[in-house]
């Protein structure tokens, strides 16, 4: 029996919005210029770039010339971290969070062998950060915390406004890793003392392809990548002019509904969260409880194995992801599971539902219709009951 | 990642499961990802009077390829003399499935690990002798197993709970 597919990860990527994909049409095509180029191609290009920074930095309660377009939240993170350490060598202490995204971690565990120190912050068992751990890490030669505003994986929401506050009070910059919140909580940077912010275009249903850094003015950086001068000097590269006003219509939809669309999102989550905890026995629930991402739901079965688990949900058609240890390139249980003071076995059953705009009461039941009989095979399968 | 005929022996899963009072239990760990395999097996005689592996159930804890690979490697070693199960391989194994993506082959050793397990655990409970190429296999996925049950410690120890639990009654 062939049934629609259900897509529950929508915090790996979203599908484009269709209204942001007609957006950005025109820019493949009509409006195709070079925004450095001085003819009315490219100065066409450039007004719907600083149009779009503008909705951007609006959202963010930034000013538009704060607002940096780069290709991937990973660069915007790499740029974010090695950009400050390298236009401020005076200081050469890092404070990054345990859970922060891969890209965090490699790129802070590279400046450390090039010869900066690294302070790793613990989370609590629901993978959050204490700010008073934050006011202990800080020493007189720190020059940089980074600690994202919700985890990727279990969905839970850090206190980002109390570390902001701490930072500006120490007088240390302060970075987050807004991937998977722009658009979706609501940001200022300025209440939340933020000085610089990573956000990225495809988690909000717009493109692959357009992200940002927010740099807040004054604050010293270098550039990642020199050439043409672009976006100031600070981030050379043509413009990905489509993507880009793509980013900024998919930020104008998920602000003007952002509301509704939580409670929608969190009463939906809550009763998947509810329905599998009561019909899977030695299911557990991974991050905060209550202050987790409205889309987030994230398990561990206890004795069996996640890949196992998606690609059974696979062959139904519902596609979910896993942090299992047989399903990551380094064959390596989740750090964010691990900090969480999870065993690695632990870490090895676990769920990641994320859902999105189009997700349906119809599917959410459906998942769990089929998913304590899943767990069930596997556990049947495996030699731990 | 994986070729058709992996998902479909995963899918298709046989002989999984437990053996009561089995011949053989051949107990293995992946200390790469962590992964547990038994793997149990029930002896009896063909027509020629030789030794076969009669009947035979896996039991695993592991990834897509681990779970295929045992599935497989039971269809395999099923109604097979020791020998010729002693001589399947986990590069027939990964031929046989269409291939195995490079960072899951550490998965179908495991199912060939459990099999000669189960063998040598036939071997010496029976005080039969003991073919020196198993033997050295043993003092190899012995070293291994020691790490696995360390760090399954706990569900190990529920585990056997169980199991006893299962034989008085
Ligand atoms: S059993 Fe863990 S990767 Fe295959």
């Amino acid at each position: 029996m062939k049934t629609k597919k259900i897509y529950l990860d929508y915090a790996a990527t979203t599908p484009a919005d269709p209204q942001v994909v007609k957006a950005m049409s025109p820019y493949f095509t009509n409006v195709f210029g070079n925004t450095a180029s001085l003819h009315g191609f490219g100065a066409e290009a450039k007004a719907a770039v600083d149009a779009s920074r503008k909705i951007i930095a609006d959202a963010l309660k930034a000013s538009a010339r704060e607002i940096y377009f780069t290709s991937s939240a990973t660069e915007s993170n790499n740029w974010a971290l090695k950009g400050i350490a390298w236009a401020n060598k005076d200081k050469k202490h890092i404070i990054i969070s345990s859970v922060e995204h891969d890209c965090v971690l490699t790129s802070a565990a590279w400046l450390e062998r090039q010869g900066w120190q690294l302070t790793l912050l613990p989370v609590d068992k629901n993978g959050m950060v204490n700010p008073a751990d934050v006011a202990k890490a800080i020493r007189p030669d720190t020059l940089l915390v980074s600690v994202m505003h919700a985890n990727n994986e279990i969905g839970t929401i850090n206190p980002i406004g109390e570390i902001g506050k701490i930072c500006r009070e120490r007088d240390v910059y302060f970075h987050t890793d807004a991937a998977q919140t722009f658009g979706k909580l609501p940001i200022d940077v300025n209440r939340l003392d933020i000085d610089l912010l990573t956000a990225s275009a495809h988690k909000l249903y717009g493109s692959k392809g357009a992200a940002l850094l927010y740099v807040r003015t004054g604050v010293r950086i270098q550039p990642l990548l020199h050439g043409g001068g672009h976006e100031g000097g600070l981030r050379s590269s043509t413009l990905n002019v489509p993507a880009i006003v793509g980013f900024a219509e998919a930020t104008k939809i998920c602000l003007s509904a952002m509301k509704e669309e939580n409670v929608r999102l969190e009463k939906l989550r809550d009763k998947l969260i509810a329905g599998v905890l009561k019909a899977i026995p030695n299911a557990h629930l991974n991050g905060h409880p209550k202050k987790r991402l409205p889309n987030n739901a994230h398990f561990r079965f206890d004795h069996i194995e996640g890949e196992a688990l998606i690609m059974m949900l696979d062959n139904l058609g519902i596609a979910a992801s896993t942090a299992s240890a047989c399903s990551s390139p380094k064959l390596q249980p989740s750090h964010v599971l691990l900090a969480c003071g999870l065993r690695p076995q632990d870490a090895h059953g676990s769920l990641r539902l994320s859902l999105g705009r189009w997700t349906t009461e119809a599917e959410i039941d459906r998942v769990l219709e089929v998913l304590p009989g899943i767990v069930e095979k596997l556990r049947k399968i495996s030699p731990f009951k | 990642m994986y070729s058709p005929k992996t998902i479909q022996y995963f899918n298709n899963q046989k002989n999984y499961g437990r053996i009561k009072n089995p011949d053989g239990i051949g107990k293995v760990g992946n200390i790469v990802c962590g992964d547990v395999m038994w793997l149990y097996i029930k002896l009896g005689k063909n027509k020629k009077g030789e030794e076969v592996i009669k009947d035979i159930k896996y039991e695993t804890f592991g990834c897509v390829a681990a779970i295929a690979t045992s599935g497989q490697v039971t269809e395999l070693a099923k109604g097979k003399t020791i020998a010729e199960a002693l001589a399947i391989s986990k590069d027939a194994i990964i031929s046989e499935l269409g291939g195995l993506p490079p960072i899951k082959v550490h998965c179908s050793v495991l199912a060939v690990d459990a099999l000669a397990e189960a063998i040598y655990d036939y071997f010496s409970k029976n005080k039969k002798p003991i073919p020196e190429d198993l033997q050295r296999q043993h003092e190899v996925i012995s070293e291994s197993r020691g790490i696995i049950e360390d760090k399954y410690h706990d569900w190990i120890a529920a585990e056997e709970k169980m199991h006893e639990a299962g034989r008085e009654r």
